[in-house]
């Protein structure tokens, strides 16, 4: 069953400043149409309630053609001015949020690059003060209180990030550069999901945010760029060896071990994220058994093959994924 | 051999028409205009009533499959996790509907009611090239017929209605769907383009003599701002889906980033037509609302000049803020402003006129049927869509909103309450035209109060969904995501919708056998299409009027009240100047003829061969020129006929 995976994901509770800039003018916005939308239904009101009512037979008034009808005409031109007047304060409002947008600074920034996959998406940190980077998929730990560039890139096809607690989207273009900026002010699990439709399985295709304490950051991408851990454990030995000579590691990597399948997610850290198949489940063992044996039945359009392995191969193999922690 | 051996120097019986012309002259004028019976004669006919009817019909036909496409949809996301349809079937399911809604339904039966409505408005006979009006149907037909047909064995396009590139290449879409989808734009798109140019010419050339610019109908206004929209906008996708179609078939590479093409080449070419489409859906019902409220107002429209400056500035604004769809493609921060203000300014033209129709209703009297209750809905819907859109045209706010349930709902806020209900308004107004039967009140009230609920119920929930985070385009949702009780009301509410369309058809199907008998003017209204019986003859007039205001029929007569001389026995029109509508010539219009269909035939065995072979381009072309040659060829007969007319006048 799909259950909601990836923290909060919402735009009216932002968690960084991009997006309580944007909710600021949304307030702004709605609360000036919300008066406009009032304004022309009471007027609509009052002209059927004191307008008299006739049938197709009664003549009809055709003074306005000798008559210049000066207070309706004054009515209209007065409604007219203080829309255009409106609609001058909504650009203005929409060009300094824009603005403050753009003027994120960005001195100490974390560097990421996210690329779209159909369905699913790289992360690729950049080397941060001479650490060397490293590669995880369908999630991006943030540290709180820092900006964040994020470079956009797609593999396929036209792909959208997207995580509205943080900020507004930004398209992943293939052949185009393009890079977002934001800063998570508040600690939390934040959702994100493609916003552009990208093929069949568009409505699966999420990751989650974490935004975390610095100190707590920086352990965590200090373990991930460690390789993964060597097995100890016979029954998690024989695991890996199935992972390296079956079909998963055709397709997947995991770092420090012969593994080096580009296709789809980077698998190094597996044990440690938060959700599988790119949002669609929580990554609780039971998901994580049901997606390697039918994926589709999860993700019906998926490109992860089934794998028919006998229980204790699949108890092996799990044994081994829970160790790429 | 020379005319004169087959038609005498002066033919002995000639019928010319006007009040006082001879006995049977009506007849014979009548007889004249019908179109043949039987089978040939149906596939030959090119009445404008004729074709208009089809063509209504057939996009009605398209509206309720579009419908059923979204009841499916609906049904789909009721509830989170669904697994009723695959991924790739509700792919399918939501481009079809997209699709039909947008090429087969919205743009084209706008244009079908105004071939229509608007000869009998300014007083003509005809639709300007009435056998290109026939041949654009019959384009238009074929084309939606081959998008359902590939749907029907599981080939229909899944990429969206705007079939964004590269999903739309033949790496990521294989299999013929996106093809069919790119040639069924060019089926449509011709036979708008061809509809333009009918109309245009129809309103600048036939209108009634003394019908000057500024004596037109608001609606005739809207028709023709309206395909002058079609003329600049249609080639932008047509030049675009034939690069698509390219790219797909012949492996050229407009839009391969990687040899040196443009993805968002794509989706400039396809906005910059696709905005001006929502104007194109938008304007004429305008002029629907323009023609309703006066009628149910019982007095002129307020501020007629400020009307038709308003059309005009929609119409000029509406190709400047396409570039709103693609605010989160990274483009320049100027452009980007400018497009906003662009967005912005276009609810200025709008509100001006709902000001006047407001300041109309204010100072009228009022005569409460079902017409104005679809138009009084219009002004609630309409107006809130119109502020979403302004909320969309903001850079900051879009980057949020865009792609989500708060576009969904937007657009068919805008489109269903800009576009839809004032067609059923106009539907229920211009019915007992087309019938001579009025549709039952009761079953209307029953008619509207469905449909607007249902419509409120079913897309208000949709604009929360999108500041929550509901991505567009999905075929489902997880648990839990606080999504479920809203998707569950807008499933009811599009229930509710279905079941007030059914009611419609209920009302239509029942009041053409036993409605009330209209008369020429069941609701007292001053345009010209009221002076005639209901349904019209099929020469329309019996004799040309002659206007002397906007009102015709509730101003006072003025003279002369109408002016004869026109052949009775033969199709001749008069020919009025732009600007003035002075008699400028009598022209003789083409009979029936086969050759539109057949034309039609071979235009649409060149697309869709082209589909599966690029040769079909060479040799479709060859039936295609053979047929028009037929069709254009002289007769004889009305060659000397006409030789005849200008001779003896």
């Amino acid at each position: 069953m799909l259950t909601s995976a990836g923290g909060l994901h919402d735009v009216l509770a932002p968690a960084g400043i991009q997006a309580s800039r944007i909710l600021d003018l949304w307030h702004l916005t709605l609360l000036v149409c919300a008066f406009v939308f009032a304004a022309v239904l009471i007027a609509l009101f009052v002209a059927m309630t004191r307008a008299p009512r006739a049938d197709g037979k009664a003549a009809p008034d055709l003074s306005s053609l000798v008559v210049r009808e000066s207070t309706p005409g004054r009515a209209v031109i007065i409604a007219t001015v203080a829309s255009v007047l409106g609609l001058l304060g909504l650009v203005l409002a929409d060009v300094l949020t824009d603005r403050a947008l753009s003027r994120l600074p960005v001195a100490d920034a974390v560097h990421v690059e996210m690329i779209g996959h159909q369905w699913w998406w790289e992360t690729r940190y950049r080397d941060d003060d001479g650490n060397p980077g490293f590669v995880s998929a369908n999630e991006l730990h943030v540290p709180v209180g820092r900006p964040i560039i994020v470079s956009l890139k797609s593999a396929d096809v036209i792909h959208t990030f997207w995580v509205p607690n943080l900020h507004g989207k930004k398209d992943m273009i293939p052949g185009r550069d393009a890079a977002i900026e934001f800063r998570a002010d508040r600690a939390g699990e934040y959702r994100g999901q493609c916003a552009e439709f990208c093929g069949a399985e568009h409505a699966l295709m999420a990751f989650s945010v974490v935004a975390q304490p610095p100190a707590q950051y920086e352990a965590w991408a200090a373990h991930q760029r460690a390789p993964a851990a060597e097995p100890t454990d016979v029954t998690v030995r024989r695991g890996q060896q199935l992972f390296m000579t079956s079909t998963c590691a055709q397709c997947h990597t995991v770092r420090g071990t012969q593994a080096a399948g580009s296709i789809g997610p980077d698998l190094t850290h597996l044990a440690s994220r938060p959700t599988l198949a790119a949002g669609t489940v929580l990554n609780t063992p039971d998901n994580l058994a049901a997606w390697i044996t039918d994926p589709k039945q999860l993700k019906p359009a998926t490109t992860m093959p089934s794998n028919r392995l006998d229980p204790a191969d699949l108890k092996a193999l799990m044994a081994y994924l829970d160790t790429l922690k | 051999m020379s005319t004169q051996e087959t038609v005498p120097a002066d033919p002995p019986k000639r019928l010319f028409d006007g009040p006082s012309a001879a006995p049977g002259t009506l007849s014979a004028l009548a007889a004249t205009w019908q179109d043949p019976p039987g089978l040939m004669g149906k596939l030959s006919a090119i009445n404008h009533k004729t074709i208009s009817l089809r063509f209504m019909s057939t996009t009605f036909v398209f509206f309720v499959l579009g419908g059923l496409l979204a009841l499916a949809m609906r049904t789909q996301l009721a509830r989170p996790d669904s697994r009723l349809f695959s991924p790739d079937t509700y792919n399918q399911l939501f481009t079809m509907h997209g699709t039909t809604m947008m090429f087969l339904f919205a743009v084209p039966v706008m244009q079908a009611i105004a071939t229509y409505l608007v000869p009998l408005m300014i007083g003509a006979r005809s639709v300007a090239f009435p056998r290109m009006n026939a041949y654009a149907y019959w384009v238009f037909l074929f084309g939606g017929l081959l998008l359902f047909a590939a749907f029907a064995v599981g080939a229909g396009p899944n990429t969206g209605w705007f079939s964004y590139v590269p999903l739309a290449n033949s790496d990521y879409s294989p299999g013929k769907g996106v093809d069919i989808w790119a040639q069924m734009i060019t089926f449509t798109e011709l036979a708008a383009l061809v509809e333009a140019i009918v109309l245009i010419t129809t309103i600048f050339k036939m209108r009634a003599p003394g019908m000057s610019l500024n004596r037109m109908p608001l609606f005739v206004w809207a028709t023709l701002v309206t395909q002058f929209m079609v003329l600049f906008a249609m080639p932008s996708v047509m030049l675009g889906s034939t690069a698509l179609i390219l790219d797909r078939l012949v492996g050229t590479h407009f839009y391969n980033a990687a040899r040196g093409g443009d993805v968002l080449l794509w989706q400039h070419l396809f906005w910059f037509f696709g905005h001006p489409e929502v104007y194109l859906i938008f304007i004429p019902p305008l002029g629907f609302i323009s023609a309703i409220i006066p009628t149910f107002a019982r007095r002129p429209v307020f501020g007629y000049p400020a009307m038709v400056l308003a059309l005009f500035a929609t119409a000029f604004l509406a190709f400047g803020l396409w570039v709103h769809h693609m605010y989160a493609t990274s483009l320049p921060q100027l452009g980007k402003s400018f497009f906003t203000v662009a967005s912005l300014m276009i609810a200025i033209p709008s509100a001006v006129q709902i000001f006047c129709w407001i300041a109309t209703l204010w100072t009228g009297r009022l005569n409460m049927k079902t017409p104005l209750y679809f138009v009084l809905a219009f002004f609630m819907i309409l107006v809130l869509g119109g502020l979403t859109g302004i909320m969309l045209g903001s850079v900051s706010l879009d980057l949020q909103v865009h792609d989500t349930y708060f576009v969904v709902a937007h657009l068919h806020y805008v489109l269903i309450g800009g576009a839809v209900f004032p067609l059923f308004g106009a539907f229920y107004y211009w019915f007992p035209k087309f019938t001579g039967r009025l549709l039952d009140e009761t079953l209307g009230r029953w008619n509207f109060w469905l449909f607007f609920v249902g419509f409120n119920v079913a897309f208000f929930p949709m604009h929360v969904l999108g500041l929550h985070g509901m991505p567009r385009r999905v075929w489902t949702y997880p648990h839990g995501m606080g999504w479920d009780a809203m998707n569950m009301a807008a499933t009811v509410g599009a229930w509710t919708i279905a079941l007030g369309v059914l009611v419609f058809i209920v009302n239509v199907v029942k009041s053409r056998r036993t409605g009330a008998c209209a008369g020429p003017d069941p609701w007292g209204a001053g345009t010209l299409e009221w002076s005639m019986p209901s349904p019209p003859p099929p020469h329309n007039f019996d004799a040309m009027p002659v206007v002397h205001g906007r009102d015709p029929l509730w101003e006072p007569a003025g003279q002369p009240a109408w002016v004869g001389g026109l052949a009775a026995d033969s199709r001749e029109v008069l020919v009025t100047t732009v600007l003035d509508a002075q008699p400028d010539l009598r022209s003789l219009f083409p009979s029936p003829s086969i050759w539109p269909f057949v034309s039609a035939v071979m235009t649409a065995i060149l697309f869709i061969a082209s589909i599966f072979t690029p040769w079909a381009v060479t040799w479709g072309s060859l039936p295609v020129a053979l047929a028009m040659i037929a069709w254009f060829w002289p007769s004889r007969r009305e060659t000397a006929r006409s030789a005849q007319l200008e001779q003896y006048p």
